[in-house]
């Protein structure tokens, strides 16, 4: 449990925990770029000021107990139907801030159809998607997203494109439908690009505030227990590999 | 007085060691301390050189990190 410090005498408090988080430590391994995510997402929230109204839809994966760092409200949906929570809830109560957090595992694989028609629908909804390009939570097996050569425990010799396919690119195919608002590629391996996604993550809120419609964040992330690196050596392994497939930045964006 | 000043929720840490890569001045360390969940926490090592950046915080996945900026510094800043 974490305790309330009191101030230094002399000193003032620059950055602390945000408000829309609960004492409850995360679940993540340590150094998972998870963890980051879900911080800016709660700073979003501070920031403007919408957490007595929003309502977060919490995915199947390493994400599933965001329900407990949350002081928000939470459903916590079946896998891969996160979209279809969130649009449910968004059009019977359109005065609620309605947000997904979900995994590739979960919204790039068993959740595409919901994804993808969500989006086309032009759901007024924001969707927060963190792509590590692995199952983690189930033991590292290969996802949609996993990279050309990159080993799994399900492909021990490397992605085989010719046998496994090629890495699903979610957010260039949703980019080409006419639902979307603001579709974008952010990473948080170090400090500018993590300023760089928050500011994305307030825009995709912010445009659901003004009803502006569909908007989706993915966020590139880590699994250094899966991908067997040390935290920093994964965050490298993103900034170096990952966005030569994943290129970061703006895919689609009505303003 | 240093610039700035870093408190460790020893418990929420759990030793990435993230911090101590982004820190711009060397500031952050392993320290020789556990917590409770066995994770070997971060310390101030030089905290002479800590100038209250919060680049260590923002990088925090666990989000243990409290940033404090001595009062004259943060008037200088502003």
């Amino acid at each position: 449990m974490s305790v309330e410090v009191a101030v230094p005498k002399g000193y003032t408090r620059v950055f602390s925990k945000p408000r829309a988080l609960s004492d409850a430590g995360f679940t993540y391994c340590p150094g998972c770029h998870h963890g980051i995510i879900t911080r800016l997402v709660a700073e979003a929230i501070d920031e403007l000021g919408i957490l007595e109204r929003t309502v977060g839809i919490a995915p199947v994966g390493c994400a599933v107990f965001l329900d407990r760092f949350f002081n928000c409200d939470f459903v916590q949906a079946a896998h891969g139907r996160a979209c279809a929570v969130a649009t449910g809830i968004k059009r019977a109560r359109p005065d609620l801030v309605v947000f997904t957090y979900q995994g590739d595992g979960d919204l790039a694989a068993i959740g595409t159809a919901e994804t993808v028609h969500a989006a086309n629908r032009g759901e007024n909804i924001t969707v927060i998607f963190v792509n590590n390009g692995i199952y983690g939570m189930t033991g590292g097996e290969m996802a949609p997203t996993t990279l050309p050569g990159q080993r799994t425990t399900t492909t021990p010799a490397g992605r085989e494109p010719r046998l496994h396919g090629y890495p699903l690119k979610i957010s260039e195919m949703l980019a080409q439908l006419d639902g979307p608002a603001y579709i974008t590629r952010q990473a948080v391996f170090d400090h500018p690009h993590i300023v760089k996604a928050k500011r994305a993550i307030l825009k995709a809120f912010r445009n659901q505030l003004d009803g502006k419609g569909f908007s989706l964040v993915e966020i590139l992330s880590t699994c250094p227990t899966n991908w067997r690196m040390s935290p920093a050596e994964a965050g490298r392994w993103v900034a170096e590999e990952v966005t030569e497939v994943f290129p970061l930045g703006d895919l689609k964006d009505v303003g | 007085m240093p610039k700035g000043l870093v408190i460790v929720d020893k418990e929420r840490c759990k030793g990435c060691g993230l911090c101590i890569e982004a820190c711009p001045f060397g500031v952050l360390d392993f320290s020789s301390e556990y917590n409770a969940s066995g994770y070997r926490v971060v310390h101030m090592a030089h905290p002479e050189k800590c100038t209250g950046c919060a680049v260590c915080a923002n990088v925090c996945p666990d989000v243990a990190l409290e940033i404090y900026r001595e009062e004259s510094s943060v008037r200088g800043a502003a």
